[in-house]
């Protein structure tokens, strides 16, 4: 019992914080920009291809270091070219632009990269066993995960509340005209922010992307869970963010662990169902359907999600 | 106005006249009908996220009808093979049917997915129903669902890839002959064929070695899971030494990924862990550790010594970079549908039917022939396993890849069918 228990916390954990490295960059241009980004886990996508591309050539840590400024330099073409002109026409317009680029970005990776999955590789230096624990071992590659998560929520804390930087940004965000009349250019701290969050999801594109497959469908699969897992935090509250992934990442991990059904329980307190009807299909089945479900309720009890600052 | 009328009349004049003409250079070609070629309709996904296993299976074919045309073709006729883009979809399938009819198109042929092969099932019954002079064959080449050559046969379907009820029957006597598996562990994709495949293979494990225990059974979502750890956390609590799996796909790459990471040591007995891109994304993940049941893979061809297989599948990948030579049923197919329309010495789609009945013919690895009670073919089908130790040819550039370790002769992958096949008179 303890030892599923232990495994459960430990896989919630990491797949918690494989969302958050994915959810942090949305919820933060959503916070910083107002604008729902629908194509970042397109962004996500490029990240593990750019990294599959550059890790033929540098390896593994350079494609670390170069995939995420690559997306981040696109992020920050498409705020300068396509994003900041379609601003003024309002927000459902800056929607419709996101959605448009999601299938853009889909089809070029077709194009480019083909149908196939591609064979990016976890590398030889991180691919050794970092412990074992009731005979299962923990790969070393999903610590790396874990730490760099953890860093990544601290660099981007430090960077907002911290830093002079972040003061700014902040500021540009409630007060524009004050800020732009202090000497700073508004529009273009709004492409970097837009910028550093396509850079975040890229970072987790390679990350995720050899843990995971690096196949077209990843940002088609990716996508909705991260928009859970923001809305259920709160638009554009990192640590709800943070919280939100811990939870959904835990919840859907201990749904799949159980293996009884709701017939089951009320069986073991005497009442008898049928081991037919809904109520006798396996909670772990239910799994998947969990984070939904959360993001439903929170919207009826909580509308402004776990964290949100914003009443809309 | 009269002068509008006379125009008129003289324009309706000369449509007449140039009709009458073109119906004149038409005419002869009519008399000609035999040159015309022999259309197959391929309805099977072009676009969407399948779109790359459709297309592969559009060029196999493709390649395949253009080296019988270098031959003569069929009955002196070229082959023609017609793409049609059902995007995965069962609805749209239809239309794609009723496109073909329109064509004229008397062959439709496509496999990926029981729900689609269903709804052609049912649309072509009643497509022949209506339309006994412009009938239609269908000829499925991947969609595995017992149903179709069971309670849902049909005259006018014929299935060259073995059913997945076949296939669960050669897993398992393949299983039964291993002392060392002692605890077996399902885990399958929560939809009929994954439902189909947990339910088999508990009533057959218990059939023919009640020794071995079932540790666990497992369904989840299709396509939705990312992190498969905790199900992999499951089977190492369960002990189980070996998993049987129908899943595909990125389903069955993670799985297996996921089982690699965590240290877990079981042997994985899949249906389609030889699928298009499946072998990139397993890699040495799944080394020696990964099997399946087929009808083909590539080192077959090898160590059955079959020459013209052979040059076959390495003109198709050098021709299509990337691409394998993934279907030895679909070469089965175009080959039987050859033999049945020279048995018959026409094109029509209902003697050919018939002669497809029961027809069998060689290939390299044994005979194949096509039960006549449900229309299923019975071929040989083979154990591999994934990894290192193989003869020739590697999978998708991995450098692993596919082993034979047994061979099950065509007659003992027979299952017994429910199918009372309603033929329609041969002579009308």
């Amino acid at each position: 019992m303890i030892e599923s228990v232990v495994f459960s916390l430990l896989n919630g954990v990491l797949y918690g914080m494989l969302l958050f490295m994915l959810a942090s960059g949305l919820t933060l241009i959503f916070g910083m920009m107002g604008v729902l980004n629908f194509a970042h886990a397109s962004f996500y996508m490029l990240g593990a291809y750019c990294a599959y591309s550059i890790s033929q050539v540098l390896g593994f840590w350079g494609a670390l270091v170069l995939a995420p400024i690559v997306v981040g330099l696109l992020g920050a073409l498409t705020e300068r070219v396509g994003l900041r002109n379609v601003h003024k026409h309002g927000h459902v317009a800056e929607l419709l632009f996101t959605f448009g680029l999601v299938y853009v970005i889909d089809e070029l990776v077709v194009l480019v990269w083909g149908q196939l999955p591609v064979n990016y590789r976890i590398p030889e230096a991180l691919d050794f066993t970092l412990f074992s624990l009731y005979g299962s071992d923990f790969p070393a590659y999903r610590g790396f995960i874990l730490f760099m998560a953890v860093a990544m929520f601290a660099a981007i804390y430090l960077l907002l509340v911290r830093t002079r930087v972040g003061m700014i940004i902040r500021a540009s965000l409630s007060h524009p005209d004050m800020v732009g009349a202090l000497g700073h250019n508004v529009p273009r701290i709004f492409t970097f922010v837009f910028a550093f969050g396509t850079g975040l999801a890229g970072l987790a594109g390679v990350m995720a992307g050899n843990y995971f497959i690096t196949e077209p469908g990843m940002a088609f699969a990716m996508g909705p869970i991260v928009f859970v897992v923001v809305v259920f935090g709160g638009l554009g509250s990192l640590s709800g963010a943070l919280v939100a992934s811990l939870v959904i990442g835990l919840v859907t991990t201990f749904a799949v662990g159980m293996n009884y059904s709701i017939a089951d329980m009320l069986a073991s307190v005497g009442i008898a169902f049928g081991q037919d009807s809904v109520l006798g299909i396996n909670l772990s089945r239910f799994g998947p359907m969990l984070p939904y479900l959360l993001m439903v309720l929170i919207l009826i009890f909580r509308p402004r999600g776990l964290m949100g600052s914003r009443e809309s | 106005m009269s002068e509008l009328k006379l125009a008129l009349k003289r324009a309706a004049v000369g449509a007449i006249l140039t009709s009458a003409t073109a119906l004149a250079f038409v005419a002869p070609s009519v008399s000609m009908a035999a040159e015309e070629p022999i259309r197959i309709g391929y309805i099977d996904p072009l676009s969407g996220p399948f779109a790359n296993v459709g297309d592969a299976g559009l060029k196999q074919f493709r390649y395949l009808a253009e080296k019988m045309n270098a031959e003569g073709g069929i009955l002196g006729r070229d082959i023609e093979i017609v793409g049609f883009d059902n995007k995965s979809s069962a609805q749209e399938s239809l239309q794609m049917l009723r496109e073909a009819a329109d064509e004229g198109i008397h062959y439709v042929t496509q496999g990926n997915g029981s729900h689609v092969a269903g709804a052609l099932v049912d649309g072509v019954e009643k497509h022949n129903r209506r339309n006994p002079d412009n009938r239609i064959v269908f000829l499925n080449y991947a969609a595995v669902d017992p149903t179709l050559t069971n309670e849902k046969c049909s005259f006018w379907h014929f299935r060259f890839d073995a059913n997945s009820a076949m296939k669960m029957k050669a897993i398992t006597d393949y299983m039964a002959d291993q002392p060392k598996i002692k605890k077996v562990f399902l885990i399958n994709q929560d939809y009929s064929h994954g439902q189909f495949i947990s339910q088999a293979g508990k009533e057959l494990l218990a059939e023919k070695r009640s020794d071995i225990e079932v540790v666990g059974d497992v369904l989840h979502p299709v396509g939705k899971v990312k992190d498969f750890s905790p199900y992999i956390s499951r089977i190492k609590a369960s002990g189980a030494d070996t998993v049987i799996t129908g899943n595909w796909g990125n389903d069955l790459s993670l799985l297996v990924k996921a089982g690699d990471q965590a240290g877990l040591d079981v042997d994985w007995y899949t249906y389609y862990a030889g699928g298009l891109g499946t072998p990139t994304s397993l890699g040495k993940a799944a080394d020696g550790k990964v099997k399946m049941i087929t009808e083909w893979q590539e080192n077959l061809a090898v160590r059955f010594e079959a020459d013209e297989l052979r040059s076959m599948l390495e003109e198709f990948e050098t021709r299509y970079d990337g691409i394998e030579f993934y279907y030895l049923r679909v070469k089965t197919e175009m080959d039987m549908l050859k033999k049945a329309m020279e048995k018959a010495g026409s094109a029509d789609p209902k003697a050919v039917a018939f002669a497809l009945e029961g027809l069998s013919i060689d290939t390299p690895f044994g005979t194949a022939s096509m039960r006549a009670d449900d229309h299923q073919l019975m071929q040989p089908l083979f154990m591999s396993t994934f990894g290192s130790d193989f003869l020739e040819y590697d999978s998708e550039g991995t450098g692993l890849g596919w082993k034979m370790d047994a061979e099950i002769p065509a007659d003992q992958t027979a299952v017994e069918t429910s199918c009372e096949m309603k033929r329609p008179e041969r002579t009308s």
